[in-house]
């Protein structure tokens, strides 16, 4: 048995530093853009998630596995054997020439048919073509207008920046026009300078609607109007279930778009290689800002998605990705018509990755994620995607990375923890839980035209066993 | 309060660690980066000491490659609750820390409450229900009758956890059924205490093997004025200071406080109790930890560092201690 020796103190032998009291020295020192990146209880039960307990209906994360791993491995090994003076060595600021080229034809399955090569960024991922953009257009407390709700990892950005986010209305078909306008005329009426609209027009994240056809041409003629700048992110745009991808909003018109891509969602996210198709003038500007950033994008990777783009049947495998989503959608809306408690709403998305939830009035789906946490069961509270504290009653859903079965039985886990919540709300009294009871199944729950703070689908009509 | 150097046994390259985080639950990713830590220290002090989760590989894992003594770094249930401390009491295999019973009798902080009032610590009047209970006898008048009771403001907390994850501070009487229905998201059960103003401490205790002794008391100033999960855990957030910045006496007595705690719930080897000194210099007992966090921002670290130990050392001594348990 160990016992005590008094002639080791170990603390007279090398003596221990003395701690801040605050634990960080530089406290008094951080950017103001930083003061609001602090530890979070939400990222906090997020970390459970690793765990194959629990069902993950919270991250976006594609379904890489559906890749032909062994042909993009010997491809990936044949660069660097047989490039590798190319492929591990610096490269343009700009990115590969004929990374560019292939990155047009990809395009034109959006109908944008007129870009050329010199007008590609390539990026590390579009996130950093955003970040790109956004330091070349927005100053502090500059604004921008984005939907309500909005991609997080864009809320991020705007938040660096400093800027002043201004959220617009969807609904099922997506931005609303009128509600852009009318955020327009407030912001000239305030004096606000209005940097650009920021926009996904397809399968949204997180509110997997898609802007329709008719609405495309009425944000683009209200952006003419107002002299707005548009910047359009579509990652998800090539998967749709029913239908040929949609025409994008740069194809209408070249000089108010900022087109931004990426190959995270029809090829690998891991080898973070997006782009951003901009006016000449823009685009140099961008290429300053990313060669003061990063020199230049990775090379290894975008050769590895040029010669994956020339030499596998890569539209292909974008078919194959969209039959394996299109099924865990399926289990997805199939479980919430079977399982959610009446007053429970959901959007329909026919392609991408998420279904947004609305949750039954009163319900905060921040606060009973411990509840959730405890069940096995993940989600994104809905507080995440709006820079302005809207949200608590949504929630995202991804479908894309669990297999079907995961997928009803992470749902079949959620229900419990909704009828648990609501439970609880009518014993305290901030739900009247039997209002919801007293809606009959044919009944739909969400009125038809009204804009709603972020978007909410009848989907409970007729759907209830 | 004094504490004696602590020395390590010229034998402990021999000794294997097994440390025990993550879990499957709320507080999973503080105890990664306690077990993290832990395991760093006791590889800078010369073991051999391995990281695991406690999931279904743990058990088939020990048989394989039995550790001489375990540490247990899982926060939370599971961890605290004595359910994994009995299952290693079935296999067989020592561990650093209060065995199950004990930690049984902590987890739950109301019966806790109870013994340590006993003991004769002051602590917050409180009364702990479950939500059956406001749903039966009518929300509206069991909470009426607390705030008649208790006052305002009140504390708010699950009746087990830690980290202070799901504890709110309530001061109008409007906000306290929100503030039951996000605590009770953590657990059926929901402690509401009287507030006490005043100055925080976290006494750390540990056994080198003369009996539990208190480390300097670290006092916590949270910037915002709650201890609220971001306060903890971001550094910068919060004033750590120790030696607390009270008087002596008032330093004794909460010292004493934790060792009267640490016995009367038949404590062993480590923990954290956690006091509220109010303007009189009244010592208060909240709560106390059988496993307390060890992250970059812990207040067990910062006591034994106060003391002038090394966080490897002591944690190689008790994991010297548990392994002659066996």
């Amino acid at each position: 048995m160990s016992s005590l020796t008094p002639d080791r103190p170990v603390s007279a032998s090398a003596p221990v530093p003395a701690r801040h009291p605050r634990l960080d020295p530089l406290a008094d020192r951080y950017a103001a853009r930083t003061h609001g990146m602090k530890s979070s209880e939400i990222r906090a039960l997020f970390s459970v998630v690793s765990r194959p307990e629990v069902v993950s209906l919270a991250g976006g994360m594609p379904a890489v596995t559906a890749l032909p791993l062994d042909a993009v491995g010997s491809m990936i090994g044949e660069l660097v054997s047989g490039m590798g003076a190319q492929t591990l060595q610096y490269g343009s600021g700009q990115g590969d020439p004929r990374l560019r080229e292939r990155i047009c034809d990809v395009m034109a399955l959006e109908g944008i048919t007129d870009a050329s090569p010199s007008e590609v960024v390539v990026t590390v991922g579009s996130q950093q073509g955003l970040d790109l953009v956004t330091r070349v257009f927005v100053d502090p407390g500059d604004v921008v207008l984005a939907e309500a709700p909005s991609y997080v990892g864009a809320l991020g950005v705007f938040q660096a920046a400093q800027a002043r986010v201004q959220h617009v209305l969807m609904d099922d078909e997506g931005l609303v026009p009128e509600a852009l306008e009318d955020a327009l005329v407030e912001c000239r009426a305030r004096g606000d300078k209005v940097k650009f609209l920021y926009t996904i027009p397809n399968f949204h994240n997180p509110a997997g609607v898609t802007l329709t056809e008719e609405r495309r041409a009425k944000v683009m003629e209200i952006a003419d109007r107002y002299d707005l700048l548009v910047v359009e992110d579509n990652p998800y745009g090539l998967l749709g279930f029913d239908r040929e991808p949609m025409r994008a909003l740069r194809a209408r018109d070249a000089e108010r778009v900022i087109y931004l891509g990426s190959f995270s969602k029809t090829f690998s996210p891991g080898l973070r290689v997006g782009w951003v198709l901009a006016p000449l003038a823009v685009r140099e500007k961008l290429v300053l800002a990313t060669e003061a950033q990063v020199l230049c994008p990775p090379s290894l990777t975008q050769y590895a998605v040029a010669r994956y783009l020339d030499t596998q049947p890569w539209q292909q495998q974008i078919k194959t990705f969209i039959e394996l989503y299109r099924e865990r959608r399926d289990a997805t809306l199939e479980s919430l018509s079977a399982l959610m408690p009446p007053g429970t709403t959901w959007t329909r998305p026919d392609g991408g990755f998420y279904v947004w939830l609305k949750l039954p009035s009163g319900l905060d789906a921040k606060l009973m994620q411990p509840r959730a946490v405890s069940a096995h069961v993940a989600y994104v509270p809905g507080i995440g995607f709006y820079a302005d504290g809207q949200g608590k009653e949504y929630m995202r859903l991804s479908y894309c990375y669990p297999e079907p079965d995961q997928i009803r039985e992470g749902v079949r886990r959620l229900a419990r923890v909704v009828e648990a919540e609501l439970d609880l709300h009518t014993t305290f009294g901030s739900v009247d839980t039997g209002r919801f009871r007293a809606v009959r199944p044919s009944t739909p729950q969400v009125p038809a035209v009204e804009p709603i703070t972020g978007p909410a689908s009848s989907d409970q009509v007729g759907d209830q066993p | 309060m004094t504490t004696q150097p602590v020395a390590v046994d010229d034998d402990t390259d021999l000794l294997r660690a097994v440390v025990l985080a993550g879990g499957l639950t709320f507080e999973r990713e503080v105890s990664l980066s306690s077990g993290t830590q832990v395991v760093e220290a006791l590889l800078r002090a010369g073991l051999d000491a391995e990281l695991r989760d406690a999931d279904a590989d743990l058990l088939p894992g020990l048989a394989a490659a039995p550790a001489d003594a375990v540490f247990i770094a899982l926060h939370g249930s599971t961890g605290e609750d004595g359910a994994v401390r009995a299952v290693l009491d079935l296999a067989g295999i020592p561990y650093v820390g209060s065995p199950a019973a004990a930690c049984r009798l902590a987890w739950d902080k109301p019966a806790a409450k109870s013994v340590v009032r006993a003991a004769g610590v002051t602590t917050p009047d409180w009364v702990a229900l479950p939500h059956s209970t406001f749903r039966e006898l009518g929300a509206g008048a069991v909470l009426d009758l607390i705030v008649a009771r208790l006052g305002l403001p009140l504390m708010v907390k699950p009746a087990s956890g830690g980290s202070a994850l799901g504890a709110q501070k309530v001061g109008r009487v409007e906000d306290l059924p929100a503030a039951m229905v996000s605590c009770f998201a953590y657990g059926d059960t929901v402690l509401v205490e009287r507030f006490v103003d005043g100055i925080e401490l976290a006494v750390s205790v540990v056994d080198l093997g003369e009996g539990p002794q208190a480390l300097p008391a670290v006092e916590i100033a949270p910037e915002s004025g709650v201890f609220d999960y971001t306060s903890r855990y971001t550094p910068g957030l919060t004033e750590y200071h120790t030696p607390a910045r009270v008087d002596d006496d008032v330093a004794q007595r909460a010292a004493d406080a934790a060792v009267t705690v640490h016995r009367a719930l038949g404590l062993a080897d480590l923990s954290r109790t956690d006091l509220i000194v109010d303007a009189e210099g009244t010592v208060h007992f909240l709560e106390v930890n059988v496993s307390p966090g060890l992250t970059e921002t812990s207040m067990f670290p910062m006591a034994v560092e106060a003391a002038g130990h090394r966080l490897g050392d002591v944690l190689t001594r008790l994991l010297h201690q548990a392994a002659a348990r066996r």
